[in-house]
């Protein structure tokens, strides 16, 4: 088929895969070998700066979670400025702002980061791969219940949905609703019930 | 002083520009109300080319009713979407119907 039109015309085109893109990476390698091989860097410290990013996870977002859901005061300073009271419970916040956004019985909210990949990272770590995907990035604006659905909850239709997309400088956060009897549970015992789904928005019910 | 505040029918300007812009195509032209103000950041636009001198600006979070989005009458009427909008991107209109 002729190549007889130019690029120019259209909007930039993005070369990756759904995991991730493949170009860079071989030009990452290639540049990690050359210092490493004139003594700038070394393996270890790859390995380092790697850890680091990759130690904030699940865990934080539940100690968040099961914290604002048994501390009523930590609860509405978590809503009105997320980051500051994130910071309380020693989890270093590297984001600008924390917007924390509460599901209600007449309410949901979705995350998503239509542009890239944008996520709470110095709290729940690395997003996973479908939030990245293309797919996931066009549909939770398009058709964020028909999303939902695949995901395994059928919104009903008079809960009012919320998509958050967080294309620019703020973060965001679900709180999910608490299980009706929370004050049964111990707070480990309540962080073991939060998936990264709930602080997503893809996943709704809680015990 | 910020040129809007919450509760503010606006509406997202298209303005064509090249580069790195972080306002999304769906949303160009569409009107909305202002929920929040997020503070001033710099723009992503002189970012991405590596200008960190530039003036910072105002930042707001503006609700869109998904069924003016989305031509879809199968959408429930009260589902929303709340996106983050530079201060140069937006501006002020009358009252609308289209606004959550």
């Amino acid at each position: 088929m002729p190549h007889d039109h130019q690029h120019g015309e259209h909007e930039a085109l993005i070369i990756e895969d759904e995991a991730g893109n493949i170009e860079a990476q071989i030009i990452i390698d290639a540049l990690q070998q050359v210092l490493i091989g004139k003594g700038l860097l070394t393996a270890h410290e790859v390995t380092a700066a790697i850890a680091k990013l990759e130690s904030p996870g699940l865990h934080l977002g539940a100690k968040i979670v099961a914290k604002a859901w048994t501390d009523p005061t930590f609860k509405s300073r978590l809503l009105s400025d997320g980051r500051t009271a994130v910071q309380e419970l020693d989890i270093p916040v590297t984001e600008a702002r924390i917007i924390v956004v509460e599901n209600t019985a007449q309410l949901h909210n979705l995350i998503t980061c239509t542009l890239c990949s944008c996520y709470p990272r110095s709290i729940l770590g690395q997003p996973p791969s479908w939030y990245i995907s293309k797919a996931y990035r066009a549909r939770s604006v398009r058709e964020p219940r028909q999303v939902l659905a695949e995901f395994g909850l059928d919104l009903m239709q008079d809960i009012k949905l919320v998509v958050h997309d967080s294309n620019a400088d703020m973060r965001y956060l679900v709180l999910p609703e608490p299980p009706h009897d929370v004050e049964r549970y111990t707070i480990s015992e309540l962080e073991t019930m939060i998936s990264r789904d709930h602080l997503i928005g893809v996943a709704r019910g809680v015990g | 002083m910020t040129r809007f505040s919450a509760g503010d029918h606006v509406q997202v300007l298209a303005l064509g520009k090249e580069g790195h812009v972080r306002i999304p195509h769906y949303i160009r032209h569409q009107t909305g109300r202002v929920t929040e103000y997020c503070g001033t950041y710099l723009n992503p636009e002189d970012l991405a080319v590596g200008n960190t001198s530039g003036r910072a600006v105002d930042l707001y979070r503006v609700a869109f009713l998904q069924r003016q989005l989305w031509p879809d009458d199968a959408i429930p009427a009260q589902d929303t979407l709340i996106i983050e909008i530079y201060d140069h991107w937006l501006r002020s209109v009358k009252e609308t119907e289209n606004a959550p």
